[in-house]
C-alpha cells in the first residue's frame, strides 16, 4: 500500500545524518577496504603493499588447513543446526500440548538465550575438562576416553555440544509462537479429520510450520558461522594449535596472529560473498510467503 | 474486538473430538489426558538447559582445592563468599587494574550505550525512510540494508584499522558506534512504522501536526512497547559482545565482564591449581544482568525477537 | 453561498492509474452530498483531493471562494471522519479531540469548552478520559465525529463512517449523522457505496463510475429518472430490471408483447421497470402487460419478490403481502409513465 508522506527538502536528509555517517566510516569504509587488501600483499614491517591479484585468494583456499577448516564448519553447521532444531521443535511441541505449567517450561526453556556464547563455551570446557568435567567422566564409561583440547575430533564435537545447548532457546521461542499462531479453527477441523496425533502433526501442524522452519535454518546457519566465535575461542583456551576452527575464527587467527593482512582480507570477502548468497535465499522465501498468505 | 484477541493469543483448544478407543479408562487413557509424555519431554529439556547453569553455580561455591580433586559438585559448598568477594572486588587481570564490579560497570555502559544508541539512530533513519519522500531516499535505503548483509565477524580486521585510524581504540565510543552500524534496529522500526494505519497521518495532518509534531506526539507514544522491546534485545546484544570487545580493548580498565571471561582463562594457563570457582562465578555474575533482564520481561523480549525477524 | 466547487477534477496516481477523470461538483452551504459508486470508481479519491490528502493532478479545488489546491491539510478548515475512524490510540477522548485545536494554538480554557460542548452533544461526556481501545464501536465512531465538529469546519468530509459497524447500529448512527448536521447547519460530504444510506442522507446525490459522474440530483430524481442504466441498477433493492426490447410505430415491443407507449425512434432500446411498479394481474383480465414465467418466490414479510422471467430474460416483481401468491403464468400490467427508455448502445436515458 502506498503510504502518506511528508515532502521536505531539509528533514529527511537530518534523520538520516547519524545513520548514515555510522553506516558510512564504520561499514562501508572497513567493507570496501576488506575487498581492496584482499588483492594487495602486506609488508608487516614495513607496511609497503604489492600488488598480487588474486594470489590471496588461490592461496588461501588452496592451503591445506583452509580446507581442513572448511571441512570442519560444514559439519559443524549441519549438526548444530540439526540438533538445536530438532530438540527445540520437539520441545516446543510439547510445550503447545501441556494445559499445565506451560509458563514455567517456557521460562526455564528460554533464559539461556541471555547468556552470552563465550560464557557457555567456559561452562562447556568445564564440563568436558580432563580433570574436572562430569561429562568426560561420564562417557569415560561407556569406554570413550575423551581428549577435549588434544583430540582434534573430541574437541570438535564438545564445540557441537555446547554450540547446539546455546541455540536451543531461539529455536523453542520460535517454533512455540509459531505453532500458538495455528489458528484454533484449523487445529479443531484436523482432530475430527484425523484420528491420530502424530498423523495429525506431520500433515497439518508440520507443514504450517515450515516458512518458520525454514527462516530458522538461514538464522542458524548464521548463528553457526558467526555468532559461535565466542564459544570456540574460549573453549580452545585462545591456543587453537591443532584443534579445529571455524573459517570465522581462521579469519581472525591469520589477521590478528599470523599478520597475513591480505589471506585473512581474502578469506573475510569469500564469507562476504557466502552471506551475500544466504541472504538473497532468505529474501526469496519471504517474498514467496508474503504471497502465499 | 476482544474476542478475536482471546481466539488469537489463547491457549490451544483441547481437541473437540477424541476417537471412541481413546476415551475409555486404562493407563492409555490416563498417560493421554494428563499429557505425560510432554511432561517428560519437557522434563527433560529443562534439565538439559539448567543441569549446565546449576553445576556452574555448585561448583562456583567450593574451593579450587576441592574441584581439582573431586570434579565439578553438584550441592552446595562452603565457599560462597570467599568465591564471589574475590570475582567481584580483587583486582584481575595482568596489569591487576580490574575488578568483577569495574567489568561489570563497562558491560552497562556498553549494553546501554549500544541499546540506546541504536534505537535513537534506528528509529530517526526508520522515520525518515517511511514518511518522507526524497530524491535519494531509495539510495540510502540501499546502503542501510547492506550492512545486514555483511555481519562484523567477516569485516572485524579492516574495522579495527579504522577505529584505530580514527584514535578510537580503548574508548566507549570505539566500542559502540561501531556495532550500530548495522541496521537490525532500522529495519525492525521500519517495519512498525509501515503497520501503522495510514489515517492516523492523515488525521494528524488535518489536526495541524507537521513532521516533527507527528514524530514526537503520535509516533514515539505509539512505539512504546516496541522501544521497550528492542531495547531488551539490544541490552542483551550488546552486554554479551565477546569478538570487537577483544580487538578494541588492551586497556584493561575498558574490559567488559565477557571480556574477561577470555582474561581468566589466560592466566590459568600454567597454574598448578586454576581458580575453577572464580572462573565459574565471573561467567554467572555476567550472565545475571541479561538473564534477569529477559526473565522479567519475557513477554515483551519474546514479542520483540519474533517480531523483528519477520 | 457555494461552499465548495470542484472544477474540472482530475487524479492520476504515481503509477499511471486514472482515478477521477475531470469531475464537476458544487456543494451550497448546509448542504449534504453523497458521492455513492461501486468500489474503486474514486469516490475516496475525491473526497480525500478536497481534504488536501491527495494531490490535484488537474482542476480546481475552491472552498469559501478560495483556490485550496496547493493549502496544507490542517489550513483547508475541513474536518474529517475516516472509515477506521483513525483515532489516535494512546490518547485518551479528551485529547483526542483538542489535539487539533492545540496544534492551532486555541487557548486552554476555550479547547476545554469546545471539547465539553461537543462532547455533550454527541454523548461522550463519561468517557472522556478514556483509550479509544476501552469504547465500543459506536461510541470510538462518535469520539471521530467529535473531533471533526470541535474544529468548527466549513465542511465536514465522512470516508464510509458506518461500514465498522453493525446494521442495527448502522441505522441509527446515520439518523444521528443527519440530525447533526442539520442542526449544526454545517456542508458536507459523504461518501459510500450503500445506495440505501446515499437515499436516506443525501440532500444530492453524485452516482460515480469509473472516475466519472453519471449523474447528480435529488435522491427522489435520481431514483424517479436514473440518467443511465448504470444508476438505474445502482440505486434501488431490487434493482431496476432491464429489458431488451424493439421500438417501433409508437409501441414498445418486449417477445411477442406490444405495449403502446410514445415512442418515436425504430430500434432495439433497453427498457427499464422497477421491481415495485411491475404489477401483477393473476388470469388475463385487464392486462396487456407481457406474461411472466414465475420461478420462485421470496417472502420478506410486508412485501413478497417474485423471481421469474419475461421473454426469455430474468425478471424480478415486487407483491405486496395482502396480495394472492401468484401461478406459476402471470401477466404484468405496466403504467407508461413507470416505463423507462434507454438507449441500447450507450445506456444513457432517452
Ligand atoms: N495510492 C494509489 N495509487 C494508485 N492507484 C490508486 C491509489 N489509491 C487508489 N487507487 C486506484 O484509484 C481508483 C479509485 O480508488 P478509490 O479509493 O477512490 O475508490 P473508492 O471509490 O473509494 O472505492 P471503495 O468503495 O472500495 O473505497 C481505484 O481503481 C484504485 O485502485
Ligand atoms: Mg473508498
Amino acid at each position: 500500500m502506498h503510504k502518506a508522506q511528508f515532502q521536505s527538502p531539509l528533514y529527511p536528509y537530518l534523520l538520516l545524518l547519524p545513520q548514515m555517517a555510522i553506516v558510512a566510516v564504520f561499514f562501508l569504509w572497513p567493507s570496501a577496504e576488506a575487498v581492496r587488501s584482499s588483492f594487495f600483499l602486506q609488508d608487516p614491517f614495513f607496511g609497503n603493499e604489492t600488488f598480487v591479484g588474486i594470489d590471496n585468494y588461490t592461496d588461501a583456499v588452496t592451503r591445506s588447513d583452509y580446507g581442513r577448516a572448511a571441512w570442519f564448519t560444514f559439519l559443524f553447521t549441519v549438526v548444530v543446526t540439526f540438533f538445536s532444531l530438532g530438540i527445540a521443535l520437539l520441545l516446543a511441541v510439547a510445550a503447545d500440548n501441556v494445559l499445565r505449567g506451560q509458563g514455567p517450561y517456557k521460562t526455564l526453556l528460554m533464559w539461556v538465550y541471555a547468556i552470552a556464547p563465550p560464557v557457555a563455551g567456559l561452562i562447556g570446557i568445564m564440563l568436558f575438562d580432563q580433570h574436572i568435567g562430569p561429562i568426560v567422566d561420564f562417557v569415560a564409561l561407556f569406554g570413550w576416553d575423551m581428549r577435549v583440547g588434544v583430540d582434534y575430533w573430541d574437541t570438535g564435537i564438545a564445540m557441537m555440544i555446547v554450540a547446539t545447548w546455546k541455540q536451543i532457546p531461539v529455536n523453542f521461542i520460535f517454533f512455540l509462537s509459531g505453532l500458538q499462531s495455528i489458528p484454533k479453527g484449523v487445529r479443531e477441523a484436523a482432530s475430527i479429520d484425523n484420528p491420530s496425533p502424530s498423523g495429525r502433526f506431520w500433515t497439518i501442524i508440520f507443514p504450517l510450520l515450515a516458512p518458520t522452519s525454514f527462516f530458522l535454518m538461514i538464522i542458524n546457519i548464521t548463528y553457526a558461522f558467526f555468532e559461535t566465535f565466542g564459544i570456540v575461542d574460549v573453549m580452545l583456551k585462545g591456543e587453537p594449535g591443532n584443534n579445529p576452527v571455524t573459517l570465522v575464527y581462521k579469519v581472525f587467527l591469520d589477521g590478528f596472529r599470523g599478520n597475513d593482512l591480505g589471506g585473512s582480507s581474502a578469506q573475510s570477502v569469500i564469507l562476504m560473498v557466502f552471506v551475500l548468497a544466504l541472504t538473497i535465499i532468505q529474501f526469496r522465501l519471504i517474498e514467496r510467503r508474503v504471497h502465499y498468505t | 474486538m476482544s474476542q478475536d484477541q482471546i481466539a488469537v493469543t489463547g491457549k490451544p483448544a483441547v481437541p473437540v473430538a477424541r476417537p471412541a478407543s481413546a476415551t475409555g479408562a486404562g493407563f492409555g487413557a490416563f498417560v493421554r489426558r494428563h499429557q505425560i509424555v510432554e511432561h517428560i519431554v519437557l522434563l527433560f529439556g529443562v534439565l538439559l538447559m539448567m543441569g549446565p547453569i546449576a553445576v556452574a553455580f555448585t561448583t562456583s561455591t567450593h574451593d579450587p582445592v576441592t574441584i581439582h580433586s573431586e570434579g565439578m559438585q553438584l550441592g552446595f559448598g562452603d565457599n560462597f563468599l570467599p568465591t564471589y568477594e574475590a570475582v567481584i572486588f580483587e583486582q584481575t587481570g595482568f596489569t591487576k587494574q580490574v575488578t568483577g564490579w569495574g567489568m561489570s560497570l563497562n558491560s552497562l555502559i556498553l549494553g546501554l550505550g549500544f541499546a540506546i544508541g541504536k534505537i535513537i539512530v534506528s528509529m530517526l533513519a526508520a522515520y525518515a525512510i517511511v514518511y518522507f519522500r526524497f530524491p535519494l531516499g531509495t539510495l540510502c535505503f540501499w546502503v542501510i540494508f547492506s550492512t545486514l548483509l555483511l555481519p562484523l565477524e567477516v569485516r572485524i580486521l579492516p574495522s579495527y584499522e579504522v577505529v584505530q585510524g580514527l584514535g578510537l581504540l580503548n574508548s566507549y565510543t570505539g566500542l559502540i558506534l561501531p556495532l550500530i552500524a548495522s541496521a537490525t534496529g532500522t529495519f525492525f522500526f521500519r517495519q512498525f512504522f509501515k503497520s501503522v494505519p495510514n489515517e492516523l497521518l492523515e488525521a494528524a495532518r488535518i489536526d495541524g501536526a507537521g513532521p516533527f509534531r507527528f514524530f514526537w506526539d503520535i509516533l514515539v507514544p505509539l512505539s512504546r512497547t516496541m522501544i521497550a522491546a528492542i531495547f531488551i534485545i539490544m541490552f542483551v546484544v550488546g552486554w554479551n559482545q565477546y569478538l570487537w570487545p577483544i580487538l578494541m580493548t588492551t586497556d584493561e580498565s575498558f574490559y567488559t565482564v565477557v571480556r574477561g571471561i577470555r582474561q581468566i582463562l589466560q592466566v590459568w594457563i600454567g597454574a598448578d591449581i586454576p581458580d575453577y570457582n572464580e572462573a565459574l562465578g565471573l561467567a554467572i555474575i555476567a550472565m545475571i544482568p541479561p538473564v534477569l533482564i529477559v526473565i522479567i520481561f519475557q513477554r515483551m523480549f519474546i514479542k520483540g525477537l519474533v517480531e523483528s525477524e519477520k | 453561498m457555494t461552499t465548495l466547487e470542484i472544477k474540472q477534477a482530475v487524479k492520476r496516481y504515481p503509477n499511471g492509474a486514472l482515478a477521477v477523470k475531470g469531475v464537476d461538483v458544487t456543494v451550497e452551504e448546509g448542504e449534504l452530498v453523497v458521492f455513492v459508486g461501486p468500489s474503486g470508481c474514486g469516490k475516496s479519491t475525491l473526497l480525500r483531493m478536497v481534504a488536501g490528502l491527495e494531490s490535484v493532478t488537474e482542476g480546481e479545488i475552491v472552498l469559501d471562494g478560495r483556490l485550496v489546491n496547493e493549502v496544507e491539510p490542517a489550513n483547508r478548515n475541513i474536518a474529517m471522519v475516516f472509515q477506521n475512524y483513525a483515532l489516535y490510540p494512546h490518547m485518551t477522548v479528551y485529547r483526542n479531540l483538542a489535539y487539533g485545536l492545540k496544534n492551532r494554538g486555541t487557548p486552554k480554557a476555550e479547547i476545554d469548552a469546545k471539547v465539553r460542548e461537543a462532547a455533550k452533544l454527541l454523548q461522550i461526556g463519561d468517557f472522556l478520559e478514556r483509550k479509544p481501545s476501552q469504547l465500543s464501536g459506536g461510541q470510538r465512531q462518535r469520539v471521530a465525529m467529535g473531533r471533526a465538529i470541535v474544529r468548527d469546519p466549513a465542511i465536514f468530509l465522512f470516508d464510509e463512517p458506518l461500514s465498522n459497524l453493525d446494521a442495527k447500529l448502522r441505522n441509527q448512527m446515520r439518523l444521528e449523522i443527519k440530525r447533526l448536521q442539520r442542526r449544526l447547519g454545517t456542508a458536507a460530504i459523504y461518501v459510500t457505496h450503500d445506495q440505501v444510506e446515499a437515499m436516506t442522507l443525501a440532500d444530492r446525490i453524485v452516482v460515480l463510475n469509473n472516475g466519472e459522474i453519471e449523474q447528480i440530483g435529488a435522491p427522489a430524481e435520481v431514483y424517479g429518472a436514473p440518467a443511465s442504466t448504470f444508476v438505474a441498477s445502482f440505486i434501488g433493492a431490487p434493482p431496476m430490471n432491464l429489458l431488451e426490447a424493439q421500438t417501433g410505430d409508437g409501441a414498445i415491443v418486449i417477445g411477442e408483447t406490444r405495449i403502446a407507449a410514445p415512442v418515436h425512434a425504430n430500434g432495439p432500446i433497453t427498457l427499464g421497470i422497477r421491481p415495485e411498479r411491475a404489477h401483477l394481474a393473476n388470469g388475463s383480465g385487464g392486462a396487456d402487460g407481457p406474461p411472466m414465467q414465475v420461478d420462485t418466490v421470496e417472502e420478506l414479510g410486508a412485501v413478497r419478490l417474485i423471481h421469474g422471467s419475461v421473454g426469455g430474460q430474468h425478471f424480478t416483481a415486487n407483491q405486496s403481502a395482502d396480495e394472492p401468491i401468484p401461478g406459476d403464468q402471470v401477466r404484468l400490467r405496466l403504467l407508461p409513465d413507470d416505463l423507462h427508455l434507454f438507449d441500447h448502445g450507450t445506456g444513457r436515458r432517452l
